[in-house]
């Protein structure tokens, strides 16, 4: 028989089921993984170093493009860090709109991930089946910022604008005839809103569907039952957050714990996990993908009923309306103000962060006064998860190293940031 | 966190040893500690008062702190086009010696309690402005590993007793450390494929550093007057 040393293996930087940009090392013995090594960087940008050389309010941008699958709760940990240090409040309706993109955003995440996830350990229809649904959460997103990625929607002080009244329409092309068309855009005859309402009515059908495909599958079961398993003492020592560190058992979610915005008004529930393995996390984000579509209903409802104000009326922060410029002095001031120096924050310190779809994203933003930040760190959920990958990955085969990617929902963006 | 926990925190810091000094602002606490106490300090805070988790890291440079390019204050202003900023610092330039005798580097530690449900920030200056080194916390929270390299990438500072301080997301064979201020925005080096020498080639930079919005320093009293979550407002 011959003998079978140890071999370094390279997986990655273009392997499809690294997820991006990730050059794992992996130390083999036979089929089984003695030690991996990851090497990230490859996607590195300098976002805060990029942000200190720009004023406040062009950084939002930067900030989709962390986690590009959830854009919009980026944006939303980064203005949360200035408002702190401005001591400005958001106007209600505002709040409602944030935790409704923030939940739509963690759906959009979510169905990115149990689509990938699904197809780095076999289930290839899971992938057409979460696309589907994110197209409409994208329309969303669209229909708000003009945008179906990069959103740049949140502002320091509330949103950009509010909700609007018609959904962009499907036409009629040599590749969709005018029936189809017709179909298509039948819930996109009202508001945003209906839309999202009628969403939200189909979707929880949605979540049964992949999980008649998932979670009794018995080859799902198998590549994913008491693989990565991570005990809580274990999850907190790594810097676990989000369904990462619920799926090792650990009641924590900052909506809940230290509720930001209006979640404390929120009806809904945490799942917990038991066990700490990859199956446990599944089980865990699709719960939460039910969740999300109950506080997205409730933000609806309440939506519908109240309006107002969806930005400050401090035009030091936030631009005055159009109208008001052509005929007011002090409008058009500020306006010119704004867009050509930004605004100053009080010198100080203040760390903001959001309960992302991935986990705890934070900003630590440092200010010595001017209108740009003087040292901007993000906390990315996912940097924390990925370098707890050698530790859960040791011992298990190189097939399992795939479903522990796929189970840590890894996104390049933020890790290099 | 309401008022009643920031207070309660504050005083319960105030009987850990090593502590210099204790500040709350916008609803948040910051304890500093010298890198000598980080150790026991960290270990104290972790075992006698919940904070297991080791939530960010994040090493700053204080070099330029409140360093302006435009001055707005006696008669009229200027036009902001001195360089004075990272961001028109281009290869070659001169860059100033950092002589002041204030530490350069601080390391900042975000921690949270999940028994407690609080928040604390641990802010250690480096001594030694030219080699700054503090003690590695990878021993009392495992999770340190890479944000510890990752200070030490792109800030220059140093954790003693550190398992693996390798560079984190720089390039193999990088040169320098990109996140401290003295290093210009847009590089020192640039690669591209040399047809002639069937190689990658690094050259110098050849972009144009700019700036569009010049730095500016605005005495702005917004948050004294509308908030009430601070304790008391802040040094910094």
């Amino acid at each position: 028989m011959p003998e079978i040393r140890n071999y370094t293996l390279n997986f990655g930087p273009q392997h499809p089921a690294a997820h991006g940009v990730l050059r794992l090392v992996l130390e083999m013995d036979g089929e089984v993984v003695d030690r991996a090594d990851p090497h990230v960087g490859l996607l590195h940008r300098g976002t805060e170093k990029l942000a200190e050389s720009k004023p406040y309010n062009q950084t939002i941008g930067y900030m989709d493009r962390l986690d590009y699958v959830s854009m919009m709760c980026n944006e939303h940990g980064y203005v949360m860090a200035i408002e702190k240090l401005l001591g400005i409040e958001v106007p209600e309706r505002a709040q409602y709109i944030r935790v409704m993109f923030d939940e739509i955003t963690r759906l959009l995440n979510h169905l990115m991930w149990i689509g990938a996830h699904g197809l780095d350990v076999g289930a290839m229809s899971m992938f057409l089946y979460a696309f589907r649904e994110r197209e409409d959460l994208m329309d969303c997103y669209e229909a708000v910022s003009g945008a179906r990625l990069h959103a740049t929607y949140y502002r320091p002080g509330g949103v950009a604008r509010d909700l609007p009244d018609s959904m962009p329409q499907y036409e009629a092309s040599r590749f969709r005839s005018k029936a189809d068309a017709g179909k298509l855009n039948e819930a996109r005859s009202g508001s945003m809103l209906d839309f999202l309402e009628d969403f939200t009515d189909r979707f929880p059908g949605c979540v049964d569907e992949y999980e008649t495909l998932l979670t009794d599958n018995r080859i799902w079961k198998q590549r994913l039952v008491g693989i990565g398993v991570v005990s809580p003492e274990r999850a907190l020592q790594l810097g676990f957050t989000g369904a990462m560190l619920r799926g090792s058992g650990i009641e924590w979610d900052l909506r809940k714990k230290q509720p930001y915005e209006v979640y404390d008004r929120m009806e809904f529930d945490i799942p917990v996990g038991t066990e700490g393995d990859c199956y446990d996390r599944y089980l865990v984000r699709m719960e939460e993908m039910r969740q999300s579509n109950r506080i997205i209903k409730q933000c609806i409802k309440w939506l519908r009923n109240n309006r107002g104000p969806v930005l400050t009326e401090d035009h030091k922060i936030a631009p005055p309306r159009r109208a008001e410029m052509k005929g007011d002095m002090e409008s058009l001031i500020h306006h010119f103000k704004l867009f050509t120096e930004g605004f100053c924050l009080p010198a100080g310190e203040a760390y903001a962060s959001i309960e992302h779809p991935k986990g705890e994203f934070g900003c630590f933003l440092v200010s010595d006064g001017a209108n740009k930040p003087y040292r901007l760190k993000v906390r990315a959920p996912g940097f924390y998860h990925l370098a707890a990958l050698d530790e859960m990955v040791q011992g298990h085969m190189l097939s399992d190293v795939v479903a522990v990617i796929g189970t840590q929902d890894i996104v390049f963006g933020e890790i290099d940031r | 966190m309401n008022r009643n926990k920031l207070e309660q925190l504050s005083t319960s810091l105030q009987s850990i040893a090593g502590i210099s000094e204790v500040i709350a602002d916008v609803g948040e606490i910051t304890a500093v500690v010298s890198p000598d106490n980080l150790i026991e300090v960290a270990t104290a805070l972790r075992d006698q008062h919940h904070f297991e988790q080791l939530i960010d890291l994040c090493a700053v440079d204080y070099s330029q702190f409140g360093a302006t390019e435009w001055e707005t204050g006696g008669s009229g202003f200027s036009r902001g086009v001195e360089a004075g900023s990272v961001g028109r610092l281009s290869f070659g330039d001169e860059v100033p010696e950092y002589d002041n005798d204030q530490p350069r580097f601080a390391v900042a530690y975000q921690l949270l309690s999940l028994k407690n449900n609080c928040r604390l920030r641990l802010k250690v200056y480096a001594v030694d402005n030219e080699f700054p080194v503090v003690p590695s916390v990878c021993d009392i929270w495992s999770c340190a590993n890479w944000p510890e390299r990752e200070a030490f990438d792109l800030m220059g500072v140093h954790f003693d007793g550190h398992p693996d301080l390798r560079r984190l997301l720089t390039d193999y064979g990088f040169v320098g450390h990109p996140f401290r201020k003295d290093f210009p925005l847009v590089g020192n080096v640039e690669m591209r494929y040399d047809p002639q020498k069937k190689r990658v080639i690094y050259e110098p930079v050849t972009i144009e550093p700019r700036v569009l919005v010049p730095r500016v320093i605005r005495n702005t009293t917004r948050r004294e007057a509308t908030d009430d979550s601070a304790v008391e407002k802040g040094e910094s």
